[in-house]
């Protein structure tokens, strides 16, 4: 899948600065990633709550990476959703998709609850749609969902500014990572696909990956 | 040089070696303080009072508790090679975890030494297991444990690089959960969240392995 190849290119976030950054997100985007003024700018942008970030268009600071999250989180609870109707699993692959369909749901909750504790207004779940050809390749869209999720994850956890926010997007983040790897080892397809370490994956890359799969 | 290859993620990390304004475990305190809590008291709460039960040592203290549960790791995995009497999958998967984790203590110790700091010596372990249902019972133990020590010890992280390649590891730590988990044949992801463990805590269930 071509969302697989853009989430393993190292370059996609500085791409992303060269086509769509402004100076504040270049400047948080070398905070994150360990500029030499990395320190003294992420201060900043935390007495500044937050500033410019990659999330910014689903709220400010916080409220936006848990906005951006809950969206995510509707996705795979969406498809998981459609998945179990779909008829194509039976036996004990569908009781992992229920499993695991539960468990997003239980995200969205956590995540809308969040939301609405640090006075935001929780994003709108979107519309979308999933193909839902065979067995096979529904369990790669899995994959690659859960795989993309969890890199989506790892990329906002040094953006989150509460110690709170961060327990709980990190107590998901590995839950993301666990379903990620049980799915490739259904695929028969490496467990940890970036090797020992996992890359995150920036806010653009993600939203053009399930961007067909959005109605309206 | 040859270290920082060997460990790209970690090898970006550059350093707050002033210390600073504001650190995670202060923000800590500022939110208890604040009990701004997020699910409401019954689920962020904990996550708190555990993180904040975390030894006050910093990024350095904090790197040096997971290097010793991937020191833990990797030997458990570099003897499972010839102890576990593994097949098959499980045979390669054997293999990738034990390259996995000796990865994170190289990636580990680098990250210590670039923090200033000295990187912990290797415990002596000893793996009370005589077949492969028995280290993959242990296998899971010492997995699960590991996420939620990375989850209890992430919000205390004061660099946001360190966070970040943290982040890397604990996403690999519950993929290997995951993993280890079908071969136990149990749910690979039991809960919706992955919650945290406190450094005591953690200690606590690796102490028995520890000579």
């Amino acid at each position: 899948m071509p969302e697989i190849k853009q989430l393993k290119d190292p370059v996609s976030r500085r791409r992303f600065l060269a086509v769509g950054g402004s100076t504040t997100a270049v400047a948080a985007f070398l905070a994150a990633c360990g500029d030499d003024s990395g320190t003294t700018t992420t201060t900043d942008a935390m007495k500044s709550g937050g500033g410019a970030s990659e999330t910014a268009e689903f709220g400010k600071g916080d409220i936006g990476i848990l906005n951006y999250a809950l969206t995510l989180e509707y996705l795979e609870t969406a498809f998981y959703a459609d998945v179990v109707k779909s008829g194509l699993f039976k036996g004990a692959d569908l009781e992992t998709i229920r499993k695991f369909g539960a468990e997003e749901a239980e995200h969205v909750e956590a995540l809308t609850a969040a939301v609405k504790q640090l006075g935001g207004k929780p994003a709108p779940e979107p519309k979308a749609e999933f193909p839902l050809k065979n067995a096979k390749s529904v369990l790669e869209l899995a994959g690659t969902v859960e795989n993309l999720g969890a890199a989506a994850y790892l990329g906002q956890a040094p953006n989150i500014e509460s110690p709170e926010v961060l327990a709980s997007a990190l107590a998901i983040h590995s839950v993301e990572g666990r379903h990620a790897a049980a799915l490739n080892t259904l695929l028969g397809e490496s467990i940890t696909p970036d090797g020992a370490f996992a890359k995150p994956a920036d806010v653009q890359t993600v939203l053009k990956s399930v961007e067909p799969f959005l109605v309206g | 040089m040859k270290e920082q290859l060997k460990t790209p993620e970690l090898a970006a990390v550059e350093v707050d070696v002033e210390g600073g304004d504001l650190s995670r475990s202060d923000v800590i305190l500022k939110g208890a303080l604040a009990a701004g809590a997020i699910y409401g008291s019954a689920m962020v709460s904990p996550f708190v009072r555990k993180a904040l039960a975390m030894s006050e040592s910093g990024d350095v203290g904090i790197l040096n508790f997971a290097l010793t549960l991937e020191y833990l790791e990797a030997k458990f995995y570099e003897e499972a090679k010839s102890r576990a009497k593994a097949k098959g999958e499980l045979k390669s998967l054997v293999n990738l975890l034990a390259s996995d984790e000796q990865q994170h203590v190289e990636a580990l110790t680098a990250t210590v030494k670039k923090l200033g700091g000295k990187p912990v010596a290797e415990p002596k372990f000893n793996f009370e297991y005589n077949d492969t249902a028995g280290f993959l019972k242990l296998a899971q133990t010492f997995e699960d444990t590991g996420v939620s020590a990375y989850n209890g010890a992430g919000p205390m992280i004061k660099s946001k690089e360190v966070l970040a390649a943290a982040g890397g590891i604990v996403q690999v730590e519950a993929r290997h959960a995951a993993a280890i988990r079908l071969q136990n044949k149990e749910e690979p992801a039991p809960a919706a969240f992955d919650s945290p463990l406190s450094e005591k805590q953690v200690l606590k269930a690796v102490e028995p392995f520890i000579v």
